[in-house]
């Protein structure tokens, strides 16, 4: 590696590391509580027995799973304004992250919910609780233990999955590192270094799973 | 009457789980739902915790119409096969758990919970999770969960049922104590009729999504009501064309009063009786009998030998149908 290289390296740090902390970390860690809220509601609606409830969620998974993500993303932000409705890039990528984890998180916390078994409905009713006491305090927290893994991998995704802001001018890693290979031409260089920083975020999600795994294992111990 | 079923239907698809099902249960009685696997029992019994909702027919609990309330309106407390303990809290939170839901205050929910905990004897293990402690010990702490609210009526679905046999009959002589102790209205599931007359003031045997009889164990035992009731309740044996209870056939080592003349063609001895197995010289139909080691020491039985038989209790034979 010549002497600019390193330099080059050294000094896009700084500002990688910038798009990394104001960019991709909030857009994921908002996206993600959003989505999960989101998908805990459709969820819940896939498992009503009111048909048209279920059959509006089972609608939403369907398109949003059916759909490109860099679309979904192009119709709330380019589409979106020929209809009257102009929203600025950030809230529009916040938009389009939410719904999609949304669609994809449903299906993972409606089989977990179906994975405990329904003596523990039919025990927390025994003892007294509703609907909404037996779902917090006893389907939820068991359920938790057997989504951590897939609602991971979603998360994992959608780390990465924010670099497609870049292309509605979201200042978030990979465009900074556009920006700064632009004048240079220095795109191996800079590139390696997002890709670097997308896959430090995604091993320390990795470390963190597994250690949220051990933390609930006693909830699913036998 | 504390529990009060009348005219219950219940189908699922095509299959008639209750046909046209109506029982009284007596407050502070320990009654028992005894019958084999889908005979309809348990279905009766989640009917009745308000788990399952009948086609038609009512539920009356402590003279309330309960047909269709929800179970937390119901006042039972019902105990699962296989335990359904809430995994991921302590022993001491799976009892309390009742009691917190209906806003008590912490020091009575503490002292209750102990109480009940110390009557189960799990008082040690108040801080353990469920996956800490062994089968019975969980259906222990089912049973405490399930008293703690103190309901009226207390359900049990074959709770010994997921039990090796040497915890079942523990636990089933220590449920009988329970039960005099606290003497709440209780109904258990079982498929096991020795559990049933073992424990049970009064037994009703389903069996086809009907009753077939209700009575004191004894009753059942000594006057069943019909050719199922005898077979399922005990042993049974076949002489002259009658069911018999083989231990209530007498052996003579010579000819008696109204007795018939058969062979032994098999002896087995199995712990402290004897199986003699039989054939009669007339009819050739071949029964077996039960004895003691010392009544088949006195007769000198062996295979080959001739022996007189009788019945020595006549009432509860049946003709067979």
């Amino acid at each position: 590696m010549d002497q600019s290289t390193v330099e080059l390296i050294r000094s896009s740090l700084g500002p990688l590391l910038e798009g990394m902390v104001k960019g991709t970390i909030p857009l994921t860690a908002i996206s993600f509580v959003l989505g999960l809220l989101l998908a805990l509601v459709v969820a819940l609606m896939r498992l009503s027995p009111i048909w048209p409830v279920s059959a509006i969620a089972r609608f939403y998974v369907s398109v949003i799973r059916g759909t490109p993500l860099l679309v979904q993303l192009f119709i709330i932000f380019y589409g979106l304004p020929s209809l009257g409705a102009t929203i600025d890039p950030w809230p529009s990528a916040v938009l389009a992250f939410t719904l999609n984890v949304g669609g994809y998180a449903s299906e993972i916390i409606r089989a977990a919910i179906i994975s405990v078994p329904r003596g523990q409905w039919e025990a927390a009713q025994t003892v007294g609780m509703n609907y909404p006491t037996t779902l917090r305090r006893i389907i939820l927290p068991q359920a938790a233990r057997v989504s951590v893994p897939p609602l991971s991998n979603t998360l994992i995704s959608l780390v990465k999955d924010t670099s497609l802001a870049s292309t509605i001018l979201v200042t978030e890693t990979f465009r900074k590192a556009q920006e700064l290979a632009g004048p240079t031409f220095e795109f191996f260089t800079l590139y390696m270094v997002a890709a670097a920083y997308y896959w430090a975020v995604c091993l320390v999600l990795s470390f963190a799973q597994s250690r949220l795994e051990t933390r609930l294992d006693r909830y699913v111990a036998s | 009457m504390s529990i009060s079923v009348s005219g219950i239907n219940k189908r699922f698809g095509d299959f008639v789980a209750l046909d046209n099902v109506s029982l009284e249960v007596p407050t502070g009685r320990l009654t028992a739902l005894l019958g084999p696997s889908g005979g309809g029992k348990s279905t009766l019994l989640r009917i009745i915790a308000g788990l399952e909702f009948p086609d038609t027919g009512s539920v009356e609990i402590e003279g309330v119409q309960a047909t269709w309330l929800p179970p937390q309106k119901r006042s039972v407390g019902f105990v699962f096969q296989h335990y359904a303990a809430f995994k991921h809290m302590t022993v001491f939170k799976n009892v309390a758990f009742g009691l917190e839901i209906r806003r008590k205050p912490r020091a009575e929910i503490r002292q209750r919970v102990m109480e009940l905990l110390e009557l189960v004897h799990l008082e040690q293990f108040a801080d353990r999770l469920p996956s800490q402690l062994s089968g019975g010990q969980r259906q222990r702490m089912a049973l405490a969960r399930a008293l703690a609210v103190q309901p009226e009526v207390l359900l049990l679905d074959e709770p010994f049922g997921a039990l090796d046999a040497q915890v079942r009959k523990e636990l089933r002589d220590w449920l009988r104590n329970l039960h005099d102790e606290m003497n709440v209205t209780t109904i258990f599931v079982t498929h096991d009729q020795e559990e049933a007359l073992e424990v049970s003031d009064e037994i009703v045997v389903i069996n086809g999504g009907r009753i077939e009889q209700v009575g004191a164990p004894a009753d059942l035992y000594d006057r069943p009501a019909n050719d199922f009731v005898m077979k399922f309740l005990g042993p049974v044996t076949t002489l002259d064309g009658q069911l018999v209870r083989p231990h209530d056939i007498e052996l003579l080592a010579a000819p008696g009063q109204e007795a018939i003349e058969a062979t032994v063609t098999r002896l087995t001895r199995v712990g402290f009786e004897v199986r003699a197995e039989l054939r009669t010289s007339k009819g050739g139909s071949e029964p077996w009998v039960q004895l003691t080691r010392i009544q088949a020491q006195e007769l000198d039985l062996e295979p080959g030998r001739s022996v007189w038989l009788r019945t020595t209790h006549a009432p509860k034979t049946l003709a067979v149908s």
